[in-house]
């Protein structure tokens, strides 16, 4: 390896709220590095003032989302071998959603969409209930289990054109939590489910691009939980009209 | 420019879809014109038909058609991604099978004409 490729070239996004440039960093290159290695070395060698967020460091939290040479990643995992451009890493702060400083987004018109969504647990029964049996074979619990190892990143929500076009629509992780809920024969109201998904910013905006299953760290698809609520909702549609 | 984040199969099939569509949407105005034609003034529309007959218009012709044929499909294939709950095999198999199927009918049309 020659001296010029042991060093990596990082610009990263600085600025508080909407303003802000690129700045540009030296960072030793290592084997093994992670992205989030060298926002850390940024932060703790050269320049104590830039903020971001991580807790986890192993792909857990869901934190640490941010945008990797134009993609978003969870940068924790994701190697600098791997989305490195030659030497050269630009580092910037999650798509879609309002810088706070630096890398640090505000997550709060995500989480709220989740929750606009009927992302909370409505559950069919009291805990002085006996526990309802479900079988890990019935259909609808396999569907839901395909999303439950959603972390909340919202890599998915900055790849999506169509939460970049219309402020209001749910964006994948949400939809995809109604349609997980929707599948789970413990939800109390499963038609409320649909009704939230299918409300104005709901399911029907996607336009089924699918950066969102393209991107999930997780290796989800939020592209086939909206598919499955449009199929859902069109079921309903016709179901209603002919009672 | 493809910005990053847009670099795959799906957006690239989103982006043919919608300029296919917003193509075909600019085109249909003009065609009804030209049908009306044939009831308003006949003339106009003999006129018109034998200026069709330019092979420039006739590459746009086929410009049309190609781009028809690509929102045709790109909408069915929506319609199998969306309401087709199929798994990846499944999908691959209903593709080829497609595929195969325009192969063999195009090659008959290409003989008859
Ligand atoms: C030949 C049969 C056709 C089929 C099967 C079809 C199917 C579809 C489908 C499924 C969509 C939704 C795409 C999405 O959600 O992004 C769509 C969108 C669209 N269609 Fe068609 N279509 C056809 C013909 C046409 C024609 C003749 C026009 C022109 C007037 C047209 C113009 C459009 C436009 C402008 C869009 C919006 C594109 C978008 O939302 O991305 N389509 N079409
Ligand atoms: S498939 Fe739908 S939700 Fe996923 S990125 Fe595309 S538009 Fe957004
Ligand atoms: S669906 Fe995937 S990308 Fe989206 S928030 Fe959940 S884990 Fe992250
Ligand atoms: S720091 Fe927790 S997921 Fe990356």
């Amino acid at each position: 390896m020659s001296k010029s490729e042991k060093t990596l070239h990082v610009s990263v996004w600085r600025g508080e709220g909407p303003q802000g440039r690129f700045e540009t960093f030296r960072v030793p290159r290592q084997d093994n590095q992670t992205v989030l290695d060298v926002v850390s070395w940024i932060q703790q060698n050269t320049d104590p003032s830039l903020s971001y967020r991580y807790a986890c460091r192993v792909g857990m939290c869901g934190s640490c989302a941010m945008m990797v040479n134009g993609q978003p990643r969870w940068t924790c995992r994701t190697h600098v071998s791997r989305v490195a451009d030659g030497d050269r890493l630009q580092i910037g702060p999650l798509r879609n959603l309002p810088v706070i400083k630096d890398l640090a987004v505000d997550m709060d018109p995500f989480f709220e969409k989740w929750i606009k969504a009927g992302g909370a647990h409505r559950p069919s029964r009291s805990r002085t209930e006996p526990i309802m049996p479900v079988s890990p074979q019935e259909p609808g619990r396999v569907e839901a289990n395909k999303a439950i190892e959603c972390i909340n990143c919202a890599v998915c929500y900055a790849a999506c054109d169509t939460v970049a076009g219309n402020p209001d629509y749910l964006g994948p992780a949400a939809l995809q939590r109604a349609w997980t809920l929707y599948n789970d024969v413990k939800i109390d109201d499963r038609q409320a489910a649909l009704d939230r998904a299918t409300a104005a910013g709901g399911c029907q905006n996607c336009h089924s691009q699918g950066s969102c299953t393209r991107f999930c760290p997780n290796e989800l698809d939020p592209l086939s939980a909206i598919a499955g609520l449009k199929r859902a909702a069109a079921a309903s549609y016709f179901k209603r009209r002919s009672e | 420019m493809i910005r990053p984040h847009r670099k795959h199969p799906l957006w690239l099939a989103y982006a043919a879809h919608r300029v296919s569509g917003l193509g075909l949407a600019l085109f249909l105005p003009a065609h009804f014109h030209v049908l009306s034609l044939a009831i308003t003034r006949p003339k106009d529309l003999d006129t018109f038909l034998s200026f069709a007959e330019a092979p420039l218009v006739k590459l746009a012709e086929f410009g049309l058609v190609f781009l028809l044929a690509i929102h045709f499909f790109g909408g069915l294939r929506l319609l199998a991604l969306e309401f087709l709950p199929w798994s990846g095999c499944q999908k691959n198999l209903a593709a080829a099978t497609v595929a195969g199927a325009f192969l063999v009918s195009g090659l008959f049309f290409l003989r008859a004409i």
